[in-house]
């Protein structure tokens, strides 16, 4: 979904990049808390494969294809604001290496894969995880099904962009619908690949998995108490 | 509980990132995403204007002077995972707290 050079106006440019400035300005601030010695190592790891899995377009029909944005999955493994600050690293590293989307678009780009995809994404989990049971085999259907929404949630907002500020006098609802349909079923991708990125490590390391700390602090107070009673 | 150390996981997450953008990226779908469709349907593909980055060595996911198209899109791959390791990895090391978190004091017999 990288947004070429050209499809929105300067102003509309502006404001996503000024909005882009402040969500990494926050993050940075928030990531504090989320990244330790521990899980700062997993940080960059989230990126690179964020990285690498975005150049895996699989086909979604009709000579079309889609690929990972990844921000429900970097949330859910490393927390949102560093799982933002991930995707920017990104974003920027394939706007200025890879020419992939637009120099002028990167605070779009950064916005709408970014900032949506993470918000979208670590919400809807967050949802998820208050409604099903505190397991650790909820993890990642949860994280799935969140990334299943950030994706066309995301293509909507292009939509809004594009209806402040596109270049070209495009029927919107026609647009809404076709970028909706289109990023439903990339969305299907989306879910496969975090559950199962998600799943792998909550299998191993799932102390590393920051949507899994809720429901491991409950698991480790059970299995403490026995240990603390022989004192 | 049986776990893989910190170091397996991070050695071996690198080397699937690496073999995804270096080898897998190949077979990928050259066909357009989802947006670059929409905007040939709807007839807005073509207010894209040139990237200021055409000229990298890398733009486009393929290594210049690099004929081959499997090694192209590799060395592209593999070049990217590193720089976003560097900048990423470096990024959330300097924002981390320092120092053991505060649990890991009472739980380190649980070692990793």
């Amino acid at each position: 979904m990288h947004v070429p050079d050209g499809f929105l106006d300067a102003p509309t440019s502006i404001a996503t990049g000024a909005v882009a400035v402040v969500a990494i300005g926050v993050a940075l601030r928030g990531a504090r808390h989320e990244l330790d010695d521990k899980t700062a190592p997993l940080a960059g790891l989230v990126a690179t494969f964020v990285f690498a899995t975005q150049m895996l377009n699989f086909p979604v029909g009709a000579g079309t294809s889609g690929h990972l944005l990844g921000g429900a999955l970097a949330a859910v493994l490393v927390g949102p604001f560093t799982g933002l600050l991930c995707m920017s690293v990104v974003f920027l590293v394939q706007c200025l290496l890879f020419a992939d989307g637009g120099i002028t678009a990167l605070g779009t780009n950064i916005d709408l894969m970014g900032l949506v995809t993470v918000a979208v994404g670590f919400l809807v989990f967050r949802v998820l995880q208050a409604v099903l049971p505190k397991r650790l085999s909820f993890v990642a259907p949860a994280a799935a099904f969140s990334a299943l929404v950030s994706v066309p949630t995301a293509a909507l907002c292009f939509v809004g962009l594009y209806a402040v500020g596109g270049q070209a006098d495009i029927p919107l609802g026609a647009l809404a619908t076709a970028m909706v349909g289109w990023h439903v079923l990339i969305g299907i991708g989306e879910a496969a690949i975090t559950g199962l990125a998600v799943a792998s490590i909550v299998a191993v390391r799932p102390d590393l998995v920051h949507g899994a700390r809720p429901v491991l602090a409950r698991r480790t107070l059970e299995v403490r108490q026995p240990k603390g009673a022989t004192a | 509980m049986s776990r893989v150390s910190t170091r397996v996981l991070l050695v071996t997450g690198l080397l699937l990132a690496l073999l995804l953008a270096g080898v897998v990226s190949f077979y990928a779908s050259a066909s357009p995403d989802g947006l670059n469709r929409v905007a040939e349907d709807k007839g807005f593909s073509s207010t894209q204007t040139k990237h200021a980055s055409d000229d990298s060595p890398f733009a486009g996911y393929g290594t210049s002077g690099v004929s081959d198209g499997r090694l192209s899109k590799g060395v592209a791959g593999v070049v990217g995972c590193v720089v976003v390791l560097a900048l990423a990895g470096g990024l959330t090391f300097l924002v981390r707290r320092r120092g053991a978190r505060d649990e890991s004091q009472t739980v380190s017999h649980g070692g990793s």
